[in-house]
């Protein structure tokens, strides 16, 4: 501390206090004492239960990771996965229905129909407008006729009433995530209903769910930095899935089907392919009970195939430039390996120095010293980490300055993170914060079942939350120059800009 | 756990060895239908309360032991807000808050203060908002007594150094730069202008020329005026002993000497806003933004828990009928919602709202119109919804306080706005009096669609009706005022 010039006297009032307290990293938060506290069971399906017990108030938290993502579509089908998400919401042949015999007839009709409309629309050379208008019309009579059955989101309805709070889910090029919280009471009522919801999913409403989720793309397109980032995103990606945004292209979401998404479903998820991780005042005996008992019920399926397209190496810098009536905004990506790389945490530690707080070298250099930037800061894992990704650096400008001028300066802070050591501080900070970080994050079951969940599903093994601040811990100077060295090349990089029309 | 056992759902699970694990050794059914699943009552669970103490200068103490993480968090809440800084320096709050702890101590600079603190992993930051002032301090259990001090530096000694009030102004700049440009942004602010005045101070919003004016003496005046222990509130939680923590922190302030008694004049804001339709050109979007507004009212009223259930029925969940009739059924929407807004001591606006395609736009307000004339008479309230609004308020009012942190913040502001230390409570037994009666009643009573503010975003040459069908049409102007020498910016 004395490095910072701070007179020790300063201090003196409450050392004497300080003398009461225990060292900083106590044993409460430690890998071996989670240990105990967690359980880990795969089902004969091949489902893996994760179970944490925090029995601080009588609630829980759950979290459903599903192995599967954007990355997992083709052209046609972008935005499949995502629309899944949104399908598991619309209940099962017994929630969400009051005559579930007569719907099921009407939704198949709702899909022939849709087949038969789709037909006119795509037929070569020309459609014909009057045809197209005939199945369209027979296409949404049938869909109000399948609307008759429908009890309106009766799903969330029995979660929220029985006291569920942030229920949710999201998708990602990576995962899909279900989670919500609920009154530890209810614990079988949840196995019962999130097990179902992957059991006996019932594709209704599709197409109106289908038009919610172009309004969800609508949101993004409105936005300029939606607008940025998914022409960026299709540029710096050739020929790996990475490609296409997670939202789906437009022209997919106004064609792909409920059989689609089906088959789609069919195809990921697999028990195999999915873990349900339970965090809070549970007992780990009644989770895995109750595990065997709703998701055992899940049809054991063949783990999907993994993905065959790599990358290949960039061998040509890229640019992207966006005129629009909107402020400049600067984005400049390198790829880099996946998450499973020995070197995933010099990334991270790089990140670290560049961006985190006021300390940070971008911070210091754009946003304090050279005034030209209002943010500035470089992040791993764009869009996900599965699979080699992007490190993205990102800067807003601050008025009357350019991206060229932002991007001049985040160049500069690579050619020095490339030829000059970072500091002994430097490093230490990385390290603490990390170990600060995670115990941050122990502190609460939803986010708890996130992190436990997401480190099972990704890498297999809980535990890696915890190794990987270990992994940052011994992070060099020598390991930070190599992969500036080796990432942040002229040919490995893409440009994506936003500037202002004139 | 659940024993219930239809015989006619029975379906033996096989899992004998973990079966004996359970302290009956039942086997147990498996339910087919969600309503045979039946709940225990949840364990009692007692509300910690934290203890509260008051120091002879009047500093309030809230003080919350939680072990379960060496983690200490402190926060000091001050009793002012940028409602009380004057129009012409629109701005001066952000500015403040950012520079109360970039601008360094009297003993140290900003710079050191990041050094220092970043070297611990620890947090100290301060915020101006609306209606308080706060610092927050959150560090590892061993490292309190260096992050104290610098909490307590800057609670009375800020330097407000004049090198990081330009970076700090930057920032304002910079979002005033960007205001335009995305649509969501545009509708809410000129949305609440709309809802409470312009120039109120719950709406105003910084210009170049109100961020130029703003000097290094207005902040240190600002301090000087508001930053006494007889405004302030202090709340900790985490990993410390009451009685040294008491002691601590009646040794750090104990001896600062109370300031003036005043009370700020209440801020202004319109009781109704001009009703009419009211329009913003944006042709760079593929979706319209619509907001609908008017004043709402506040917390302290007898009518909130009404009001609340109310809000459940129209936006609160999936089932709710914004969420399932605009969205689910009729397709138009991702985003949609809305609600009588309360504030704690000032009126919250009502706000109903809408993204949809520009083609849809007047379809989208058409659904708006029929959802809010249907639960003010055209189709009211059902008694399934009024219990779906209280099942689903009163089976999660356990995650209102289902962690000391949450408990914590509650009292401390309750404490802030005066309101009573059960309110949470009074909460509870509130929403299970409301009727159906009472909700159709709030609903007449604070919804009046004649005086609403009506404000589209949008593309006009795509909307599927022009907007002057539903009332005469105002176009809102939100060019940005330039200042001297950025001619060139747009």
């Amino acid at each position: 501390m004395n490095r910072c010039g701070v007179p020790r006297t300063l201090l003196s009032p409450v050392v004497a206090l300080g003398l009461l307290f225990l060292p900083s990293l106590a044993a409460a938060q430690d890998l071996a004492s989670f240990e105990k506290r967690i359980t880990v069971k795969a089902l004969d399906n091949g489902l893996t239960f994760v179970v944490c017990e925090r029995p601080e108030a009588p609630v829980f938290s759950f979290f459903t990771y599903a192995a599967v993502g954007s990355a997992q579509e083709v052209s046609g089908i972008t935005g499949i996965a995502h629309m899944f998400e949104h399908m598991a919401f619309k209940g099962t042949d017994v929630i969400g229905t009051n005559n579930y015999a007569e719907e099921a007839r009407a939704l198949e009709r709702v899909e022939q129909m849709y087949t038969a409309y789709q037909a006119e629309r795509q037929r070569q050379p020309k459609p014909d407008p009057a045809r197209v208008a005939e199945a369209e019309k027979a296409w949404k009579d049938a869909i109000e006729a399948a609307g008759k059955y429908v009890v309106s989101n009766e799903f969330g309805d029995i979660v929220q009433r029985a006291g569920g709070v942030g229920l949710n889910a999201f998708t990602s090029a990576d995962n899909t995530g279900y989670f919500y919280s609920l009154p530890s009471n209810r614990l079988e009522l949840w196995a019962y209903l999130e097990s179902e919801r992957f059991l006996r999913p019932v594709f209704r409403e599709f197409y109106k769910e289908r038009d919610v989720v172009k309004e969800e793309r609508r949101l993004g397109e409105s936005e300029p930095i939606g607008r940025l980032i998914e022409q960026f995103g299709a540029t710096a990606f050739t020929a790996h899935p990475y490609h296409h945004p997670t939202i789906g292209w437009m022209s997919d979401l106004d064609s792909f089907s409920a059989t689609d998404a089906r088959k789609f479903y069919d195809t990921y998820y697999a028990p195999s392919n999915m873990t349900v991780t339970v965090v809070g005042d549970v007992k780990a005996s009644e989770v895995l009970q109750l595990a065997e008992k709703y998701f055992g019920r899940l049809p054991r399926k063949p783990a999907p195939a993994p993905l065959r397209t790599v990358e290949p190496p960039q061998n040509a810098e890229k640019e992207v430039r966006l005129h629009e009536e909107a402020q400049p905004l600067y984005a400049e990506g390198y790829h880099k390996p996946s998450a499973f790389d020995p070197d995933e945490a010099v990334y991270a530690a790089i990140s670290d120095i560049l961006s985190n707080g006021r300390v940070s070298r971008l911070y210091r250099s754009l946003v304090r010293d050279k005034k030209i930037a209002a943010f500035a800061g470089g992040f791993p894992g764009y869009p996900g980490t599965k699979y080699p990704n992007l490190f993205i650096f990102f800067a807003v400008p601050t008025p009357g300055h350019s991206g060229e001028e932002v991007r001049d300066a985040i160049r500069a802070e690579i050619v020095r993170l490339k030829t000059e050591d970072v500091t002994d501080e430097e490093l230490r900070m990385v390290k603490t914060r990390a170990k600060a970080n995670l115990i941050r994050g122990l502190g609460d079951n939803e986010g708890l079942a996130f992190g436990l969940g997401s480190a099972q599903g990704l890498h297999g093994d809980w535990r890696e939350l915890f190794r990987e601040v270990d992994r940052i811990d011994k992070v060099t100077k020598a390991d930070v120059r190599r992969i500036a060295n080796a990432t942040f090349t002229d040919s490995n990089r893409t440009v994506g800009m936003i500037i202002t029309k004139g | 756990m659940n024993r219930t056992r239809h015989l006619g759902n029975v379906i033996f699970s096989l899992v004998g060895a973990l079966c004996v694990a359970l302290p009956s050794g039942l086997i147990l059914a498996q339910a087919k239908n969600w309503k045979d699943i039946t709940f225990p009552p949840l364990k009692p669970f007692s509300i910690p309360q934290p203890a509260r103490h008051v120091l002879s200068n009047g500093i309030v103490i809230f003080l919350m032991e939680d072990h379960e993480l060496p983690l200490i968090n402190l926060t000091a809440l001050v009793r002012t807000g940028e409602r009380h800084m004057p129009a012409e320096k629109a701005g001066m709050g952000d500015i403040f808050g950012e520079v109360w702890r970039t601008g360094g101590t009297t003993t140290r600079t900003g710079d050191q203060l990041d050094d220092f603190l970043e070297t611990r992993a620890a947090k100290v930051e301060t915020s101006m908002g609306g209606s308080s002032a706060s610092v927050n301090m959150n560090c590892l259990k061993g490292d309190f007594p260096d992050v104290f001090k610098i909490f307590s530096e800057l609670l009375r000694e800020p330097a407000f150094a004049e090198a990081k009030i330009d970076i700090a102004k930057n920032n304002v700049k910079t979002q005033i730069a960007r205001r335009n440009d995305s649509p969501g942004e545009i509708v809410y602010r000129e949305s609440t202008k709309l809802g409470y005045g312009a120039q109120s101070p719950y709406a105003i919003v910084p210009e170049y020329a109100t961020v130029a004016s703003v000097t290094r003496r207005d902040l240190v005046d600002w301090q000087k005026k508001y930053v006494h222990p007889n405004r302030i509130l202090i709340g900790v939680v985490g990993d410390f002993d009451s009685k040294e923590m008491l002691a601590t922190l009646t040794k750090a302030f104990g001896s600062w000497p109370k300031g003036p008694d005043f009370t700020d004049p209440e801020p202004f804001y319109q009781k109704k806003p001009k009703p009419g339709v009211y329009f913003i050109e944006k042709n760079d979007v593929t979706k319209a933004s619509v907001h609908m507004v008017h004043l709402g009212t506040m917390r302290s009223n007898p009518d909130y828990y009404a009001i609340d259930v109310f809000n459940e029925i129209l936006s609160g969940g999936f089932a709710s009928r914004l969420f399932s009739n605009v969205r689910s059924k009729k397709g138009l929407a991702y985003s949609v919602g809305g609600g009588i807004g309360t504030g704690y001591d000032y009126p919250g606006l009502l706000r109903v709202e809408v993204d949809t395609k520009n083609s849809t736009v007047a379809a989208g307000l058409d659904a708006l119109y029929e959802e809010i004339d249907g639960l003010l008479g055209k189709k009211p309230a059902t008694e399934e919804e009024l219990k779906r609004a209280k099942d689903s308020i009163l089976n999660s009012f356990i995650f209102r306080f289902d962690s000391k942190e949450k408990v914590l913040n509650e009292q401390l502001i309750y404490a802030y706005y005066g309101y009573p230390a059960d309110f949470l409570q009074r909460y509870r037994a509130g929403i299970e009096k409301v009727t159906l009666d009472d909700v159709a009643r709030v609903a007449k009573k604070y919804i009046h669609p004649d005086q609403f503010a009506v404000l589209v975003v949008g593309k006009p040459s795509e909307f599927d009706r022009p907007l002057s069908s539903f009332g005469q049409v105002t176009k809102l102007d939100i060019t940005i005022p330039q200042p001297e020498g950025l001619k060139t910016m747009r």
